[in-house]
């Protein structure tokens, strides 16, 4: 059966009226709906679909025709009750919030025109591509991304250069540029002091220190673990010293990097010696006395450099040099506590360099440790996987985070070999980095407390030093205080910085030898 | 494009986009730093050839930036004022009287949809060349009919876009670069011509638009000058049109305009009654001149050596063309789409003729889906709220070189419309021009059943591509 039902000066745009109508399309009962305004054009073509009843040809302009051909009254009725309903409804998504995200750069750099920044995360393969693209419209470019070729390295190093421009990376894990954190980074205090470093957690252990020895940075530039690699000959970081040496507000540089391959060493010492202001160098087993001869100050550790930094620049003064005497007092305690032939430490580190420099610290009080990355190529570990003697294992490293999250962010792997170590009855000491800062998991203690729990269970009887440090701010998203008061809970020796955490380590396990 | 130092990144907080993980993006945001995360697709859906391509034309691209600049410039800078009306075989130049125009890329008669063949044996009949439109179908297929699309010849038509030599266009002059363009005059919706309807009613009305409508606006438009179709437009954009699939305020103003001349002009009283009533009545009597004001600001751009903007999109209701500036008069075609659409009663889009007409050349122009943020009252065809209508606008900015400058968008502050759709934007976003449109019923003869709306295609995009590099870079 027909009916038209009209709705008198009602008026409803006609795109709405026909959205309405295909949905009504689907209604039980019902054969044809249709909705239209009373206009002779629009009663036309109701008439030509058979629609057209004697009310409807009988409305005006300005009526609302709601046409429906049904299996029976009632469901005529109810279809039009439901065509009512619907032109009653709101919408359902609010105005805002439609901006859609853009889907290139270009199509960002039309929402942000002044943008002069590409942070890349992309899979390597892409990385290339994207900041070539970003250099060409004048921003400067951080490529966290790892897996990009040297080749494409050297390449769009060499184009920003030419452009005024740096890129910061491939494999750049941390920056900090005008007090933001890009990528794994803390919240740090501003200050005097700026970084230029081809680690990403060695700039945030310096960065740190600097900042909770109560001084400050300026900026943190990010190089990629290759920047001062023969290959691409330190372009960046060159680049990163003349800017700082440049920027008013830094009145002091720290420079941080790997083994360099010696001629870029000595090309960045060169520069670095023409700096306008002071300059402190961690180059990790570089030669001190290329630093010296050119009167810069030198450091191979990562919290060394940091605090002859906050010195030199009007911080507070270093601590003297050695082992403090409450920390030989601890060491003193969890050695007492230890069974004949637990006589080894095991590190598990999460950040590369830090590894390095617990490796470096430890030569001192146990000599060389076997590693997955050691310092010198004979105490290389067959299976990285198993401990051997005093032994540190870099988890952030390639062969352990292939298919899987990074061990900042992802703590499983670490608990798992925490909890074998303790089974071992060799294991004396169990080291721990803990990195906080953004990119970071949101609460590592959270995971390690169960995980530390469970070792000491495992261990029996035995009672094993728990050593850790803290790479952080109370600034940063996991609060630096409240991460130690929940290891120290656990029984975990917490230390202010990575290299006294392995000094202590060393002084448990050495047994005061040294 | 500034140039930025390293000083310049040094300066405070950094401004930074960021691709690829979002929680990086949301952090620097959280520090107060201004950050954009882009919504990442592997570039071309990473298709290594199409990758290739785009990355061939890398080192022209300066070139490339400065043709596109130039093109985009004259686009916003071209004035379409509407100044007469005239039988088309008097203005349309290449016109005999043995032509009939079409909408999109060549066509052979016997390959036409539907639609297009009821408007051609129409239009056959309208000029007295055959008595039915059984005679007319045979006439067109005889050979005797030189078929040519409107883009040859500085002309669009919307939908089947059929103009015959005696049917009265606008003729609308872009004032900046002289150039002219033209199109035929709107016949409402329903049965009508442009849809493949024929009825002795379609011929009926054209023949009163031939003889009373159009000499009637020509006289008016005789007092007081042309009148700026591009001031219109801008008007209509901010009063809910897009200038395509609705053209209701735009309609208004040009009868607020016409109005006082028809008034003023040698016409009786009666006959301005009727033409007053005839546009009224027409919600998309506009579209028309929407479509010759894009094609006078389109053609401008034609030739211009390096550039890879696109200076047209049409449809005949079997393929899709583009044309693109840096080459010359080639299409780039595809099957047409189907659009998704709504439907008048009793249609469904199984009736549907595949896309057709010329009047993408609105969206070529930074028009119709390019604009589809300024109307709220048509957000039915792209989801349903307001807000699906800013994102399809939004999204249209990532493939277009520019924005408009001239043709703003209220709900997004008053930012321009995006303008100068970009061949290697498309390629590399893989995101498509949205296109709005009319519906024909497959079938010549009945006419409009639905309106919505569809992508363009990426293979014309990737064909002008390749023919890009081919030109350019080898």
């Amino acid at each position: 059966m027909l009916r038209n039902i009209i709705i008198r000066n009602r008026y409803v745009d006609s795109v709405m009226l026909m959205s309405i109508a295909a949905k009504a399309k689907g209604w039980a009962g019902v054969e044809e709906v249709s909705a239209m305004m009373g206009t002779g054009a629009n009663k036309e073509l109701l008439s030509s679909a058979g629609l057209l009843a004697d009310e409807g040809r009988a409305a005006a302009p300005m009526d609302l025709v709601i046409a429906v051909r049904a299996a029976d009254e009632a469901a005529a009725v109810k279809a039009a009750a439901a065509v009512q309903e619907f032109l009653s409804r709101r919408p359902e998504t609010p105005a805002g919030d439609a901006k859609a995200a853009p889907r290139s750069l270009s199509g960002a750099l039309s929402a942000m025109p002044d943008a002069n920044l590409l942070f890349i995360s992309l899979p390597g393969a892409y990385a290339r591509r994207e900041a070539e693209a970003a250099l060409d419209r004048g921003l400067h470019v951080m490529i966290f991304s790892d897996n990009v070729p040297i080749g494409e390295e050297i390449a769009l190093k060499k184009k920003a250069r030419g452009l005024g421009l740096i890129v910061m990376g491939p494999d750049c894990g941390t920056a900090i540029i005008g007090d933001v954190a890009l990528g794994f980074a803390n919240v740090v205090n501003h200050g005097p002091i700026g970084i230029v470093g081809a680690s990403g957690t060695g700039i945030q252990e310096v960065s740190c220190i600097i900042s909770n020895s109560g001084l400050g940075i300026t900026h943190a530039i990010g190089l990629g673990g290759r920047d001062l690699k023969e290959e691409v000959g330190g372009i960046s970081m060159l680049q990163g010293i003349e800017a700082l040496d440049a920027d008013p507000a830094t009145k002091l540089i720290v420079l941080i990097s790997k083994p360099p391959a010696p001629s870029v060493a000595a090309r960045v010492l060169d520069r670095a010696e023409k700096c306008s202001k002071p300059v402190v160098v961690n180059f990790l087993k570089g030669d001190p006395a290329e630093a010296a001869k050119r009167g810069l100050a030198f450091s191979p550790t990562l919290e060394e450099a940091a605090l002859m930094a906050v010195e030199m620049a009007g911080g507070q003064a270093r601590p003297p040099a050695g082992v403090a005497p409450e920390v030989r007092l601890i060491a003193a305690e969890e050695r007492a506590r230890l069974a004949p032939g637990q006589n080894y430490i095991r590190g598990l580190f999460s950040g590369g360099t830090l590894t390095d420099e617990a490796l470096l610290v430890l030569r001192d009080y146990v000599g060389e440790c076997h590693s997955n990355t050691p310092l010198v190529p004979g105490m290389k570990l067959a299976d990285a996987g198993k401990s051997v003697e005093n032994c540190l294992v870099d988890l952030g490293d390639d062969e352990f985070t292939r298919g899987r999250p990074h061990p900042m962010i992802d703590f499983t792997l670490r608990c798992e070999r925490i909890v074998r170590e303790a089974e071992d009855p060799e294991t004396a000491v169990i080291l721990l980095d803990v990195v906080l800062g953004y990119g970071s998991h949101p609460d590592p203690a959270r995971e390690l407390v169960p995980a530390i729990e469970e070792a000491r269970t495992r261990a029996g009887g035995r009672h094993i030093a728990h050593v850790a440090s803290i790479t952080g701010t109370d600034g940063d998203p996991q609060n630096r205080a409240r991460q130690r008061i929940a290891l120290e809970r656990a029984g975990v020796r917490v230390m202010e910085t990575n290299a006294r955490a392995a000094r202590l380590a060393g002084l448990i396990a050495s047994k005061g030898a040294n | 494009m500034t140039a930025h130092g390293m000083a310049d990144l040094l300066k405070g907080k950094p401004d930074v986009i960021s691709m690829g993980l979002a929680s990086f993006t949301e952090s620097i945001a959280s520090q107060g730093a201004r950050a954009i995360h882009v919504d990442w697709k592997p570039p071309a859906g990473g298709d290594p050839a199409a990758l290739a391509a785009l990355d061939a034309l890398q080192p022209f691209s300066e070139k490339i930036r400065q043709a596109n600049d130039r093109a985009l410039g004259m686009m916003i800078d071209a004035q379409p004022v509407l100044v007469d009306i005239r039988p088309a075989r008097e203005v349309i130049p290449g016109m005999t009287d043995r032509t009939i125009l079409h909408a999109g890329p060549p066509i052979a008669w016997k390959a036409m949809c539907g639609p297009m063949r009821g408007a051609v044996a129409g239009a056959l009949v309208y000029e007295g060349k055959a008595r039915d439109v059984g005679e007319a179908e045979k006439l067109a297929a005889g050979g005797k009919i030189d078929f040519s699309p409107c883009h040859h010849h500085s002309a669009v038509g919307p939908m089947a876009g059929v103009i015959s030599p005696s049917m009265p266009v606008f003729c609308v002059r872009n004032e900046t670069a002289g150039n002219m363009a033209y199109a035929t005059l709107n016949e409402g919706l329903g049965k009508v011509l442009r849809f493949g309807a024929n009825s002795p009613g379609v011929l009926d009305r054209l023949k009163w638009m031939g003889k009373v409508l159009a000499p009637s606006l020509a006289k008016a438009l005789k007092l007081g000058g042309g009148i700026n179709l591009k001031g219109l437009v801008a008007q209509a954009l901010m009063m809910g049109d897009e200038c395509h699939n609705r053209n209701v305020a735009a309609t208004g103003l040009f009868l607020r305009a016409v109005t006082p001349r028809l008034l003023a002009a040698d016409i009786d009283r009666e006959t301005v009654g009727r033409v007053f009533q005839f546009i009224a009545g027409n919600d998309h009597f506009f579209l028309n001149l929407s479509m010759a004001a894009s094609k006078a600001t389109a053609d401008t751009v034609n030739g211009i050596t390096h550039c890879a903007i696109m200076s047209a999109m049409a449809r005949n209701g079997v393929e899709i063309g583009i044309r693109v500036a840096g080459l010359g008069d080639r299409w780039f075609t595809a099957p047409a789409g189907e659009p998704k659409g709504l439907y008048f009663p009793g249609f469904s889009a199984a009736d549907g003729c595949p896309d057709l007409g010329d009047s993408t050349i609105t969206e070529t122009g930074a028009l119709g889906a390019m604009a589809m943020a300024a109307a709220p009252a048509i957000v039915k065809f792209v989801g349903g709220s307001p807000a699906d209508a800013i994102r399809a606008t939004t999204e249209m900015y990532e493939i277009t070189w520019g924005t408009h400058r001239d043709y703003q968008l209220p709900t997004l502050d008053f930012r321009g419309t995006p303008a100068g759709v970009e061949i290697r934007k498309v390629v590399e976003t893989g995101i498509l021009p949205i296109i709005n449109t009319g519906v024909a019923h497959r079938k010549p003869g009945i006419g409009q059943i639905g309106a919505g709306i569809l992508r363009a295609d990426m293979r014309c995009f990737r064909g002008a591509l390749d023919a890009f590099v081919k030109k350019y870079a080898e």
